[in-house]
This record gives structure tokens, C-alpha cells and sequence, in this order.
């Protein structure tokens, strides 16, 4: 089986956000990045499909330069090949944008299946995959949580809302996007950090995807501007007094005062 | 004058309560527009009649057995054939699990963008504008979508909906063009014991941390929470323990809620938790630990043992919100 994994670096979940002089985005020079941890699962589940089925895992990545250290990663994993798309004309790009670039590596490639993380942790997106499914007229689901292989379909299970999980049989191929409880990804192991090192990475432009004027910022339908700090919350409120009275103040207080019971 | 089209998500044989929320706002921006609603699913005869009074001058239905449940692709397939007949200059839905999965392919199919999870809409320079949270509600951006149409989905609760001039409501059947196949089979839903509160959807939650002890012990927020008409939640650290499943998880692994009021109990308030509820308009704390950082993001906060607290809490809202 071809199986591909989109992956995505991000900034490392603990990092401050400091807003650039001009409001257009963040400051890079302190961060720490990592592999987006939703994406962590789409690797594992890559390999497990591997292991299970036959074939190889393919990590696709668009993004600076260094997205290059998140794809040896999971190269290091246990994944076979690389794709990067680091060439300047994919950077500044929308979900729009980006999705076509991997579409177009996933028709190139001939994956059976796709893995990808439930949303990028910068962010929160949450729209790629389901656009590179619609690109290429695959069935998709989001944020699965179980994955059994079955010939030409997969049967997931995948939260709907409300504590109940739905049950679906998904003909191949297909895209589709990893939640917590999937599985629990492994850790790469010493002799797979050093055979990743000469694992093969190959790179696309947007012209060799026939994607010239329609990737990056050139591609990109929506924009995002002003960035900004959310107001403070004012300091609150401890109540005093036994537990008695400072839950009746509460309860006053949300009914009279906050107005939200 | 700005057009609208708005998805309302049809879910357990009704149209859901996010509708009154979007329709209001297009109503709010639309400056002398349409605003059209368009519902899809199957066997929806009787749906949408009351949506003419949420402002809805028309009301598009696609009624199709292909749309029995949510499947992604036939659903996208539908609402952008909608959206290519309407002609809308906006398309809104609101940030729940359905049209957070739709909306993108729906919008790639007629080559559009999406301002997902967007917080606030405003009428800016270049037509309808978002504000979106970003790492984790770190900080916010402004959203501007260039395609014709924009798509956007809104976080719930995010606009207080007054009176509404109400729009005609007509009703109109389209007659969606769709496979019989879309390499997708609903074979089973699971669902727990009892049907409970979406936490994403939900306009109060009272959530419990590791301190709960146990996951019987999260019974003790029952019927506070149902006094309330409330959701529970949890954190990480009390799923991680196996006193929660992974569903009831509030936070940056788990889910982004965005209730009006929020009642963290036993919650420390670390950063990866806030990530999932700072948005919320009032958060009330109940730690034992004075200096747990929940307090310094809190409305309200009472210093004290949950396990004193809650049942008190109960014993209260029972006598208050049963008069």
C-alpha cells in the first residue's frame, strides 16, 4: 500500500506568543518546534497500516526549511520517504492553498490512504484535509479514533457529538484525520534517528505540481491580519466567608450581577 | 447589501438551536440583503417552518436519502450546489463537529476559502470580516476571505441575538444532484447511557479535575448540572486517570468550549486547559489551593473543598431555580 502522512511543524505548545511590531503575525525567533502531537498519531497510524498490510509510509510536509527536522521525525518512526514542499512560492499560503499543493503530491505519489492530524496546533484550522479529499473526489473522515484496514475499505469510529461514536465503513482511497485515543505513537528509537538521516527526501516546486500562480500567498483565498492579544479578563472575584454564604453570593451574583443563570 | 446563505444543521429529526444564532447575524449584517437558510438531510418535510421568524426570507431544503446522516462528501456536494444556485456573498455556518468537516470541502468544491471558528463578524473594508483565536486562544487575528462567496464558521454563543425582524420563511425543495454512492457506510452509532449535553455546544459546563478522586465520584455534579441545564466536562489530567472519557475532555487535546458559564472544580487552570475554555463569558473556581492559577482567570472563585462546595452549590441552585 502507498500510504501517505501529512505533517505538519509547529511551535512547541508551552511557547509565548509575542506579536510582531506590525500586527501581521508572531515572533519566530524563540521558538522550540515540533511535530504538530495530532500528526504524531497520523505517523503511527501510517506505520501500523505498514506493518499490517505491506508497503510504505511517505511523510509529506509544506512549510520553511526547517519542516525538514519534523519530517526526519517521523522518518526516524519508521516512515520510508520524504516530500517537502519548502520552495519559497508555497510559503504564505491558506488551508486553500496549502490542500491543493498535497493534493496534487498525493495524486503524484498514488497514496491508497491518507493520514493526517485532527487540526495544526497553531492554527486550529482544522480545514486540509477534508479540502485535499474534496480536491481529489475521496470519501474523508475526521477525527477518528479507531482504524481497522479491510481490503479496499477501512471501518473507523470517530465521535459525533453528545458521547456518541459513529461506526463507519470508508471505501480506499481516502483521507483521514487523527484524534487522541487512536493509538499511542512510538518513540523513535536510536538506530531509526540514524537511519533517518539517509532516508530519501524529495522536493517539489509549484510548477512541478502545475500549481504555478496558484500556490502560497499567490493561491491563498483567506488572510489573516491583525493580530492581537485577547482583552485582559478583569481580576476576579474570591468570595469570603463560610462556604454557606460564599455560595449564596455566587449563585446571587450569577443571576443579578453576570446574568447567566 | 450583502446576501447570506445559512447552513442549519439539521441533527436528531430538528434543526438545531445554532440556527437562530447565525440567521439573527446575517439578518444583523446583511444591510437590506437575502437571507436564505438551507437545511439538509432526509425526511425533513416538516423542518424549517420557524426559521422565517429567526429572519429567513427563504428557506432551501435538500431532502435526499443520501443525506440521512452526515457523509462528508454527499453533504458537500449538496450545499455547494446550493451555494452555486443562491449565489450568496456569504456562507455561514457555526464551528460545530458537522459543518467544521464540511464547510472546508464544501467551499473547495466552488474554489472558496473558509474563516473557520471565527468569534466575531463585522462588516470591514473588503465586505464581511472574522476575528479568529489562534494557538490555542493565545492571541486573536482578523479573518478576510477574498473569494466570492466567503465562507465562515462561527464559534456558538459568540453574539447575543435580540429581536429579529423576521423575514418571510418561504419554503423551496432543491433538487440536489447526488450519487447513490459516496464510498461512505454508516454502520453502527454507539451511544452512552444517557444522551448527554454537547460540551462544544453547550451555553454552561461545570468540569472536574483530578481532585474528583474517581469516576463515580463525577456523579456528584448531576444534578447541579441538570439544574443548569449544564454539560460536564473534564480535564486532562482526570481522563488521563480514567475518570473521564476522552469525550468529556475539555482543552487543548480535547475539546474548545465557549459557554457562558463555566464552573471549573478541582481544576488548576494550567495553560493547556485554559486553551479549551478562556473564551467563556463568565468561569467560576472552586480549588482548595488558593494559588492555583484558575483564580487568576476566574470571574468568581471560591477558595474551598469541591467535595464541601458542590453539594452545597446544588443544594442552592435546587432552591433558587425550582421556585
Amino acid at each position: 500500500m502507498k500510504i501517505g502522512v501529512f505533517l505538519k511543524q509547529v511551535p512547541d505548545t508551552e511557547t509565548k506568543i509575542r506579536i510582531t511590531g506590525d500586527g501581521g503575525g508572531i515572533e519566530t525567533g524563540d521558538i522550540k518546534w515540533i511535530v504538530n502531537p495530532y500528526d504524531e498519531y497520523a505517523v503511527e497510524a501510517g506505520l501500523r497500516l505498514k506493518e499490517a498490510a505491506g508497503g510504505e509510509v511517505v511523510v509529506v510536509s509544506l512549510g520553511a526549511a526547517r519542516t525538514l527536522d519534523a519530517a526526519r521525525t517521523a522518518l526516524a518512526m519508521g516512515a520510508d520517504r520524504a516530500v517537502i514542499l519548502d520552495d519559497a512560492g508555497f510559503q504564505g499560503g491558506d488551508a486553500l492553498a496549502t490542500a491543493r499543493a498535497l493534493a496534487k503530491v498525493a495524486e503524484k505519489e498514488e497514496f491508497d490512504v491518507v493520514f493526517a492530524g485532527r487540526q495544526a496546533i497553531d492554527s486550529d484550522d482544522s480545514q486540509v484535509p477534508q479540502i485535499v479529499a474534496g480536491l481529489l473526489a475521496w470519501p474523508h473522515a475526521t477525527w477518528i479514533t479507531s482504524f481497522e484496514h479491510d481490503g479496499d475499505s477501512a471501518t473507523i469510529k470517530r465521535a459525533i457529538g453528545g458521547g456518541a461514536v459513529e461506526v463507519a465503513k470508508v471505501r480506499l482511497p481516502a483521507v483521514f484525520t487523527c484524534n487522541k485515543g487512536l493509538n499511542e505513537p512510538r518513540y523513535a528509537s536510536l538506530p531509526g534517528i540514524m537511519k533517518a538521516k539517509s532516508k530519501p527526501v524529495a522536493r517539489y516546486t509549484p510548477a512541478d505540481l502545475d500549481l504555478d500562480g496558484q500556490a502560497g500567498a499567490d493561491g491563498a483565498a483567506v488572510r489573516l491580519f491583525n493580530y492581537h492579544m485577547p482583552p485582559p479578563r478583569p481580576a476576579g472575584r474570591i468570595l469570603e466567608g463560610e462556604t454557606a454564604d460564599q455560595v449564596k453570593e455566587l449563585v446571587r451574583l450569577l443571576r443579578e450581577e453576570a446574568k447567566v443563570l | 447589501m450583502t446576501d447570506f446563505l445559512v447552513f442549519c444543521e439539521v441533527a436528531d429529526g430538528r434543526v438545531k438551536g445554532s440556527a437562530r444564532e447565525l440567521l439573527g447575524k446575517a439578518k444583523d449584517l446583511c444591510d437590506g440583503g437575502n437571507v436564505v437558510a438551507v437545511l439538509i438531510g432526509n425526511d425533513i418535510g416538516e423542518l424549517g417552518g420557524g426559521l422565517g421568524a429567526h429572519g429567513a426570507d427563504t428557506v432551501i431544503k435538500v431532502d435526499h436519502a443520501a443525506c440521512s446522516s452526515y457523509v462528508p462528501a454527499a453533504f458537500a456536494a449538496a450545499l455547494s450546489q446550493v451555494v452555486q444556485d443562491q449565489s450568496p456573498d456569504v456562507v455561514l455556518g457555526s464551528a460545530s463537529m458537522v459543518d467544521k468537516d464540511l464547510f472546508p470541502r464544501a467551499a473547495a468544491l466552488v474554489d472558496a476559502g473558509v474563516g473557520a471558528d471565527v468569534v466575531d463578524l463585522f462588516e470591514g473594508d473588503a465586505g464581511i470580516e472574522g476575528v479568529r483565536p489562534l494557538f490555542a486562544g493565545k492571541c486573536l487575528a482578523g479573518v478576510a476571505v477574498s473569494s466570492d462567496p466567503k465562507f465562515f464558521t462561527v464559534r456558538g454563543n459568540s453574539f447575543v441575538i435580540g429581536d429579529v425582524e423576521a423575514g418571510a420563511g418561504d419554503i423551496k425543495g432543491f433538487d440536489a444532484d447526488l450519487h447513490d454512492d459516496f464510498g461512505y457506510e454508516i454502520i453502527d452509532v454507539e451511544r452512552g447511557a444517557a444522551d448527554k449535553v454537547e460540551l462544544t455546544e453547550a451555553t454552561a459546563i461545570i468540569s472536574g479535575g483530578r481532585s474528583l478522586k474517581s469516576a463515580e465520584n463525577f456523579a456528584l455534579f448531576e444534578e447541579a448540572a441538570g439544574l443548569m441545564g449544564a454539560a460536564v466536562g473534564a480535564s486532562r489530567a482526570a481522563v488521563d486517570a480514567g475518570y473521564a472519557p476522552h469525550g468529556m475532555q475539555v482543552g487543548q487535546t480535547g475539546k474548545t468550549v465557549n459557554p457562558s458559564l463555566y464552573i471549573a472544580c478541582g481544576i488548576s487552570g494550567a495553560i493547556q486547559h485554559l486553551a479549551g475554555m478562556r473564551t467563556s463569558k463568565v468561569i467560576v473556581a472552586i480549588n482548595k489551593d488558593a494559588d492555583a492559577p484558575i483564580f487568576q482567570h476566574s470571574t468568581y472563585g471560591i477558595v474551598g473543598d469541591l467535595f464541601e462546595v458542590v453539594p452545597v452549590l446544588t443544594e442552592e441552585l435546587r432552591s433558587i431555580l425550582s421556585d
